[in-house]
Formats: structure tokens, sequence, C-alpha cells
């Protein structure tokens, strides 16, 4: 696994150091005769090499990354309800702290229902979910200009389950960045 | 468009050979009304001719699938090679208690201009009930069968058939959490299935005008809902507008001439309509609840729906303009969508109850309330049009929906003839 992980970084290091050479050419056409001072040859590979060391993961604060790991971009909600419950609350807390911290962000509140309705009563009760999630971000600063509500009623499962469990996952608003993160 | 070339001239008038039809009540009836009926046994020899066998069994599968007839299997047949011009044996039929016997000729002259001569027996009264001809492309065949299916039908029911008419409804494929959702038709038979959109975004509950081959539906996108008119004559795909919100659940009156939908703002729902001709809609309903699913009398001066405003999903009744509203569901559990059945007499309806969902009906006033399924997951009814028969959507646990079929006694619930997922179904009018 750990090998693998490697492999691709270094394949999209690779990619990122072509796009600058490519750059660096187009810049360099006027002066066609003045050659670019040979790279030196690449060191001839020791065997067995040193693995570099581990590179530490972690979202970049501001990227939609951090806003899903760090802050959470779901929360739910009981049967037929859309009542912020009192474990959502400070999940939207945080959501609304970092939008006010990134101003320039644009998002969209998705709500979604569990199967256990029709698809036209469900899709007014994720229209709700979505909109009392929009409320409660508005009444933390976050102005409405920046918020779009949509209705996916049962039609966007996260959970293909048919336990309570998985109901309970299905009744949720998601929190979708549409632009403006990093 | 196929449908262009659809025209089946029908003419009525019986044919000379045979006995003339006699204008009392046939021997032999179907009371569609009793819930334990037997079904009638019939006989339907292949016709004679090009495509007659073909013919014959869509006949047979029509009427066996409508829980009325019970097809005699053509292995026990004793007379063969029935010739239209003449009586049948009666006794070679009485022997195998066939009661109604449907025999007919197929020709297809030089143009490709078919003809189908058919009739109606009542084997042990020995008379003619039906004697009629039809005449098509020879490429409608299937057509000219249903027409056939459906006077016979309605010749041993009293009540009009609904064989030559089309489903339109929602083909689903991919997995639960990634479901591709197209709009699509087919004949009420399951046969010449065809997409109508394209799966790059979500349609849901698609509604048949009940008067042109129109239908309307809602698309669902990230940015947003619309609700369209497509005529299936000429393809022209129309949306409604915009409504400064989310908007679904469209439902045509039965005039063809207003659109009732719902517009949600703000998280609040309402009913909405609008009259097709001057484009100008307004808001019929304003309660701070779930106002959804309406659909028209066949008269259109009342409108049926699904509110919240009780505290729980209930059917609701108000007049066309928004006044009036009372409701009509007062059994215990969640009733939803609502549709008012083509001849006025019931409301069908979806409800939620102890775990389970079933198809009901009940009377407007909401007196007479049946329940006419259970399952799992069953969802969205729709009439056809003579009000006798019931599609919906079923689901089973984890699995995909499937199109469903119940007649309003609820003493005939099968599959429809759809192999595929499939869900939010509508019924055509008859053709013409």
């Amino acid at each position: 696994m750990t090998t693998i992980t490697l492999t691709k970084r270094a394949a999209q290091f690779a990619v990122i150091a072509l796009a600058a050479a490519s750059v660096t050419a187009c810049a360099s056409r006027p002066k066609p005769d003045t050659l670019p001072p040979a790279p030196p040859a690449p060191p001839p590979a020791t065997q067995p090499s040193t693995p570099p060391p581990p590179v530490g993961q972690g979202a970049l604060p501001g990227t939609i990354q951090d806003f899903v790991i760090n802050v959470g971009d779901r929360v739910y909600f009981d049967f037929d309800s859309y009542s912020v419950r009192s474990d959502a609350a400070p999940v939207l807390e945080a959501q609304a702290a970092w939008l006010n911290r990134y101003p320039s962000v644009m998002i969209r509140l998705e709500g979604n229902a569990d199967e256990r309705g029709t698809r036209e009563y469900n899709l007014a009760l994720g229209a709700r979910r979505a909109n009392a999630v929009r409320d409660f971000l508005v009444s933390r600063g976050v102005s409405s200009s920046r918020i779009t509500t949509v209705s996916y009623g049962k039609e966007r499962p996260i959970d293909p389950g048919t336990s309570e469990d998985a109901y309970q996952r299905n009744r949720n608003a998601h929190t979708a960045i549409t632009s403006g993160a990093r | 468009m196929r449908l262009r070339t659809l025209f089946v001239a029908l003419t009525a008038a019986l044919m000379s050979a045979g006995a003339l039809t006699s204008p009392a009540r046939a021997q032999i009836e179907v009371d569609v009304n009793r819930g334990d009926i037997q079904p009638l046994p019939v006989a339907v020899p292949g016709f004679r001719g090009e495509r007659g066998a073909e013919i014959a069994q869509v006949i047979t599968s029509n009427l066996e699938r409508s829980g009325l007839f019970r097809p005699i299997d053509p292995a026990a047949f004793i007379e063969r090679d029935l010739d239209i011009r003449y009586q049948p044996r009666f006794a070679d039929w009485k022997t195998i208690n066939a009661q109604g016997l449907v025999n007919g000729e197929v020709t297809v002259d030089a143009t490709g201009r078919l003809t189908v001569n058919f009739r109606l027996w009542d084997v042990f009264a020995e008379q003619q009930l039906l004697g009629m001809q039809f005449t098509s492309t020879s490429e409608n065949w299937r057509r000219v069968a249903h027409k056939i299916s459906d006077a016979v039908y309605e010749r041993l029911t009293g009540e009009k058939g609904y064989f030559d008419t089309r489903v339109v409804f929602v083909a689903e494929s991919g997995g639960r959490i990634d479901r591709i959702k197209r709009l699509a038709i087919m004949d009420q038979d399951g046969a010449n299935p065809s997409y109508l959109t394209d799966g790059s975004y979500i349609v849901m509950t698609p509604r048949f005008s009940s008067t042109s081959q129109e239908i309307t539906y809602m698309a669902l996108r990230p940015e947003g809902s619309s609700i369209y008119l497509f005529n299936l004559e000429t393809g022209r795909r129309e949306s409604l507008g915009s409504f400064n919100g989310m908007v679904f659940a469209p439902r045509f009156s039965h005039d063809g001439g207003k659109v009732a939908f719902s517009v949600e703002r703000g998280g609040n729902t309402d009913v909405h309509v609008m009259d097709l001709r001057s484009r100008s809609s307004s808001r019929l309903t304003s309660d701070p609840s779930i106002d959804t699913s309406p659909s028209f009398s066949p008269d259109g001066s009342q409108i049926t729906f699904n509110s919240d405003r009780g505290g729980s999903p209930q059917l609701y009744v108000m007049n066309a303009d928004g006044s009036g509203a009372r409701r009509i569901s007062f059994g215990s559990g969640r009733y939803m969508t609502p549709v008012w059945s083509p001849t006025g007499e019931f409301i069908a309806f979806t409800k939620q109850a102890g775990g389970q969902f079933h198809i009901g009906v009940m009377r407007p006033d909401g007196s007479g309330e049946r329940l006419l399924t259970t399952s799992y997951l069953d969802e969205g009814p729709t009439w056809a049009p003579n009000g006798r028969v019931l599609m919906f959507s079923r689901e089973t646990p984890g699995g995909a929906a499937r199109l469903w079929t119940v007649d309003v006694t609820g003493r005939i619930v099968r599959p429809a003839p759809y192999p595929q997922s499939g869900s939010d179904p509508a019924w055509s009018p008859l053709l013409n």
C-alpha cells in the first residue's frame, strides 16, 4: 500500500515538473538560439534506495477538504422532521464560522429524505431541511446571497441499506461548496 | 413520430354473415364490481392470415392480464382453422367450456393495408355478440389487437377497455445511491418501450394529459427543478417557466387546460395552478405546511391534495380556486399522493402505516376507504382510463422499483409486463 501511494505521488510530481518546463519553454521562445543550460544528468540510481520520509496529510485551510474533514458537511434529522437537532447545531455553528472566515465561498444546501415516504412529499420535506440549515447559517451571520437550496427528496441516498440506521443517514442536509474555496 | 402512423380506422358496422347482435344483454357477462369473481373462460384461436397468430396472442394476453378472463389453452381446442364467414361449431367450444369465443381473419392488400375482421361469440347462447372490422397499416397490427381487446372487454363487461393505451414512466438503472432515471414510454402491455430523456439528470412524476398525447413531468438538477410539457406527437418540449423556488408535482386538469403543481419557497410548499393558454399562474394554498400532489376532479371543480397542516401528511379536498379545503382521510397512518379517478368515483392514494405501504381508494368525501395492496414500499397510483385498474411502483427492501397493477377491487394484483426497473407510472387515455 505504501509503495503504491508513493509511486502515485512521484507521478504527480513528474506531471507538475513537466508543466513547469513547458511554461519555461514558451516564455523563452523568442530566443531560440540560446539554449538554456542542459540540466545535470540525474544521479545514477542506487539500489536499494531509501524511501523518502512519509508525507503528513492534512487539508489546507479554506479548501473543500478542510470543510468536509474538519468542519463536517452533513447534518442529520429525525423522521419527518426538519428541526435542527442538538447534535447538528455544533456542526452548523462550525460551518457558519468557517463560512464567515472564507467569505468568497458559495454553498448549495441539499435536503435529503429517506425512502419511507412518497417522492413528492419527500421533495417538500427535503426542502424544509435545506431551508432549516439555511436559516441557521444566516442567523449566524452567513449572507443569504451566498446560499442556494435544493431538495433531492429521496433520490440521493448516501446509504443503500434498508435498516433504521440507513434511513437515519439518508435524512440529512448536505452543505455543498459550489465555488470560492481555495 | 411513430404516432402519426397510428390512426386506426374503425368501421364499427356489423358484418353481414352470422346472426345479428341482439340488443339485449349478453348471457355471458363479467361483473367488474364483484370482488370474488370467477374469471370468464374464453377461447381466442389464432386468426387466419398474416400476423393472425400474433394478434390472437396479444388479445389473449390482454384479456388474461385483466384478471376478468381465463383464456383456454389452445391445445384444448377441438375445432381448428375457423372460418370467419361461418358460425363456429358451438358444441366443440361448449365441450371445453369456452363461454366466449373470439375468432378473426387478417388480410393485407397490395399497398400493405391491414384489415382484420373478427367476431365475438356467446358459445352457450350460440349467438354473435360482436362483429367488427379494423383497418390500419400492417406494422400497426399490435394496436389493432389492442382495439379488438378493448371491444371484447367492453362488450362483456359493459365498461370501456384500456388496452389501446400507453404508459409513461421513469426507467431506473444503476445502484441505489447513483440511480439513473430516464423518462420512458411503452404500450400498456410492455411492448415498444423507448426512452424520452438521456439520464443525465433526474426525472420524476410524469403525468399524462387525459385528452391528448401530451405529458408533464419534473426534471431535477443541482441548480434546481423545472416542470415541462412534452407533446409526444410533435416532440415539442417546453418548460413551464421559472417560479423562484423548487417546482414539482405537476398534473393536468382533466380537460387538459391547466396544470396544478407545487412550488417551494423558503421551505414552504404550496399548490399553484397554471392556465396553459394564458400561462398565468396563481397560488391556491397559503398554509405554512407542505401542500403538494394536487389532482383535479374530472369536472375540474375540485382539487385533492396532500398536506401535513394537521401534523402528518393527510388527504384534503378544496375547491379549484383554493377555497374550502377540508380533510378527507381520517384512518391511522400517513396518506399521500391522492389521485382522482377518471370516473370521479374514487380517490386513489398511497398510505404508510405500521411500517408498510399501501395503495388504496376512498370516495371523494373520505368514506369507503379500502386498501388494495400491501408491501414494503408501494407508491404513486395512476388510473387506467376506464377507472378499473391502477398501476403503481413497488420496491422490495433494497431492491429495484418495479411497475405493478391492481384492479379497483384489490383482487387482481400482479407485476406489469415490463421486465426492468421502473417507477412513477402514468397511464395514457385511450388512443384514437
